[in-house]
C-alpha cells in the first residue's frame, strides 16, 4: 500500500485569549494509505479541524513533520501539493466563489492555469460525478445546502486530486443534504478509489470509513475499524460523542438484560439480531 | 416596491442586444453617453430619442415594463421639466396666467434636458437589463486590461466586483434572518422618531458585519486552498467572443455620431 499522508509526532498550539498557549494538537501520529477512507472524529475543540489545516498547509506544525505524497510540506512545494488535494469546508455558502455553478467548479482550474479547451470537459465531467450536471448555470442562492456542497466536491474533483478532505462538510446540512453528500462521496470512493479523510462529529458518517481516528483534547485517543471504535461506547460518550442510534439501542438492550450478541452498527443488523434472537434460545 | 425597480437589474433573454459581446455594449454605452452631448437642436434630440426607442425595440423589452420600472426616475425627469418651465425666462411669452409665466425657451430647454436625461437612463438600463452582472464584470476587466501597465489592479477589482455580486443575495437572506430574530426579541424598527429608528438599526448592522467578516475569512481560506494566488498565470473559464455583430454595433455608433454632427445647429 502506498502512503498518501503521514503525521509524525505533530504538535501545534494556538495563542489563547489570556496570552498563554493552548495545545490544539499534541504529539499526533498516523499514516493514511492510498485508497483508504479515514474518519477523524472528536468533539468541538478536540483539535480535529486544526489537523485539517495542518494537512493542507494553512498551518505549519511547531514540532514534528507533515508529509503529503511522501514529501514534507513546506512553503516551496505548498501550491503544488495543494493542487493534488481537494478540501471541502463546513459552510456551503462561504466557499462558493463563482457566480454560477460552472464558474465555481472552474475556479481551481483557472487558478492553476489549465487551458480553456481542457477546462470545459473537466467541469462537465466533475459535475456529472456529483450528479449536478443539470445545474451548470444555477446561481448559488438557488441551490440547497447539499447541492452547494456537491458543487464544492465537484470543484475539488476538477483538479483530479489524489486526496479529498471533508472538513465537517456535512455538519451544516439537513438530513437529506447530508445523505446526498455522503452518498456521492461513497460512490466516488468505490468507482475511483479516491483517498478520503472526513473530519466529522457525526458517528453515522464514521460507519462508512475503513479506519477511524478519535481525537480528544488535541491527542489521538483511539484508532481502529468502526466496529472496534464503537466497542468503546463508554469512552466515546465520556468525551461527548453520540453513538449511532443502533449501537446505542443495542447497548441499552444488553444493559437491560436482553441477551443479544455482539455490536450492531446499523439498524438492519440490529433488527436481524432481534427478530432471530428468539430462535437462538 | 423593490421588485418593480428595474434600474440595474438583469432580465435574461435572447435578442440581438442580449447576444452582443459585453465589451461592445459597454464601449457603446460609454461612448453614447459622451455623444449625447453633441445634440443641440430639435433634429438631433429627436434622432437620439428615436434611436433609443429603436434599441429598446431590438432588445425586445416591453415599453410598459421599462417605464413602469423607471417610475421613480421618470418623476425626477418631470420635475426637471417643470423647473425649466417655471424658472427659465427667455424667448417669447407662451402662457401668462396669474403668477405663472411660461416662456418659449423654458419649454425648449426643459424638453431638451429631459430627453437627454431620459436617453441616458434608458441606454444604461438597457445595458444592465440585457447583460448579466458577471458579463459586465468580464467585459470591464478585458476593456480595462491595458491599464494594468499603469499598475491598476484590474483583475483584483473585477474579482472583488464579482464576489460582491455573488454575495448580495446571501447577505440579503442573512439580513432578513437577523431582522426576524431581532423582531422576535421585541425590537421595533417601524415606529418612533427618526433618531429612534436609526438606533434600532444598530442591532441589525452589528451582527451582519460580524457575520460578513466571518464569511470573508472563510472565503479567503477556501480560495487559498483552491490555489488562488492573484491574477498571475491564471486562465479564464469565461471566454468573450467578439463577432461581426459587435463590429456592426461600433459602426452603427460611428454613423450615429456622423448624423448628429451633420444635423446639429452648431455654435
Amino acid at each position: 500500500m502506498k502512503e498518501i499522508l503521514s503525521l509524525d509526532h505533530v504538535s501545534y498550539s494556538y495563542e489563547s485569549e489570556d496570552g498563554g498557549m493552548r495545545r490544539a494538537v499534541d504529539d499526533v501520529n498516523f499514516t493514511v494509505n492510498d485508497g483508504e477512507w479515514i474518519a477523524i472524529v472528536g468533539h468541538n475543540g478536540s483539535g480535529k479541524s486544526t489537523l485539517a489545516k495542518l494537512m493542507i498547509g494553512l498551518l505549519f506544525p511547531e514540532e514534528g513533520k507533515v508529509k503529503v505524497f511522501l514529501e514534507e510540506l513546506n512553503e516551496d512545494n505548498l501550491w503544488e501539493i495543494r493542487s493534488d488535494i481537494g478540501i471541502v469546508f463546513q459552510n456551503p455558502d462561504n466557499q462558493f466563489v463563482g457566480s454560477t455553478v460552472q464558474d465555481d467548479v472552474a475556479f481551481a482550474l483557472e487558478n492553476n492555469g489549465i487551458p480553456f479547451e481542457e477546462m470545459v470537459p473537466r467541469v462537465h465531467e466533475s459535475l456529472a460525478q456529483v450528479n449536478m450536471e443539470g445545474f451548470l448555470d444555477h446561481e448559488p442562492h438557488h441551490l440547497s445546502g447539499g447541492q452547494k456542497q456537491r458543487v464544492a466536491i465537484a470543484g475539488a474533483l476538477a483538479m483530479r486530486p489524489r486526496l479529498l478532505i471533508l472538513d465537517e462538510a456535512t455538519s451544516m446540512l439537513d438530513p437529506q443534504g447530508r445523505d446526498e453528500v455522503i452518498q456521492v462521496v461513497d460512490e466516488l470512493k468505490r468507482k475511483t478509489g479516491l483517498t478520503v479523510i472526513s473530519i466529522t462529529h457525526d458517528l453515522e458518517e464514521v460507519l462508512l470509513a475503513d479506519r477511524v481516528i478519535v481525537m480528544n483534547d488535541g491527542k489521538l485517543m483511539l484508532t481502529g475499524k468502526p466496529e472496534e471504535i464503537f466497542a468503546h461506547g463508554d469512552k466515546l460518550e465520556s468525551i461527548g460523542l453520540d453513538l449511532p442510534f443502533a449501537a446505542r439501542l443495542s447497548r441499552l438492550l444488553r444493559q437491560a438484560g436482553i441477551g443479544i450478541q455482539g455490536e450492531h452498527m446499523t439498524e438492519e443488523e440490529l433488527v436481524n439480531e432481534l427478530w432471530t434472537s428468539h430462535f437462538n434460545k | 416596491m423593490l421588485e418593480k425597480m428595474i434600474f440595474g437589474r438583469y432580465v435574461p433573454g435572447n435578442s440581438f442586444v442580449h447576444r452582443l459581446d459585453p465589451r461592445s455594449k459597454l464601449l457603446f454605452v460609454f461612448l453614447f453617453i459622451i455623444a449625447v452631448f453633441l445634440a443641440d437642436n430639435t433634429a438631433t434630440y429627436a434622432l437620439l430619442l428615436v434611436f433609443t426607442l429603436l434599441v429598446i425595440f431590438i432588445a425586445r423589452i416591453r415599453l410598459y415594463f421599462l417605464f413602469n420600472g423607471l417610475k421613480p426616475i421618470l418623476f425626477l425627469i418631470i420635475f426637471t421639466l417643470l423647473m425649466h418651465f417655471i424658472f427659465t425666462k427667455e424667448g417669447a411669452l407662451l402662457i401668462d396666467w396669474k403668477f405663472l409665466k411660461i416662456y418659449e425657451e423654458g419649454v425648449r430647454q426643459g424638453i431638451y434636458i429631459s430627453i437627454r436625461f431620459l436617453v441616458l437612463v434608458l441606454m444604461t438600463t438597457i445595458l444592465t437589463l440585457t447583460t448579466s452582472p458577471i458579463s459586465i464584470t468580464d467585459g470591464m476587466e478585458t476593456l480595462l486590461n491595458p491599464l494594468k501597465r499603469i499598475k491598476l489592479p484590474v483583475h483584483e477589482l473585477a474579482l472583488m466586483m464579482s464576489i460582491s455580486l455573488r454575495f448580495i443575495p446571501t447577505l440579503m437572506d442573512e439580513t432578513d434572518k437577523i431582522l426576524k430574530a431581532q423582531l422576535a426579541r421585541g425590537s421595533d424598527l417601524t415606529s418612533g422618531t427618526v433618531k429612534e429608528r436609526i438606533r434600532a438599526v444598530v442591532p441589525l448592522l452589528v451582527p451582519l458585519f460580524v457575520s460578513a467578516f466571518k464569511r470573508a475569512e472563510d472565503l479567503a481560506i477556501a480560495m487559498e486552498v483552491r490555489g488562488y494566488r492573484g491574477g498571475e498565470g491564471r486562465t479564464r473559464y469565461r471566454q468573450l467572443d467578439w463577432q461581426l455583430r459587435d463590429t456592426l454595433v461600433i459602426i452603427l455608433f460611428l454613423l450615429l455620431v456622423a448624423a448628429l454632427i451633420w444635423l446639429r445647429g452648431g455654435n
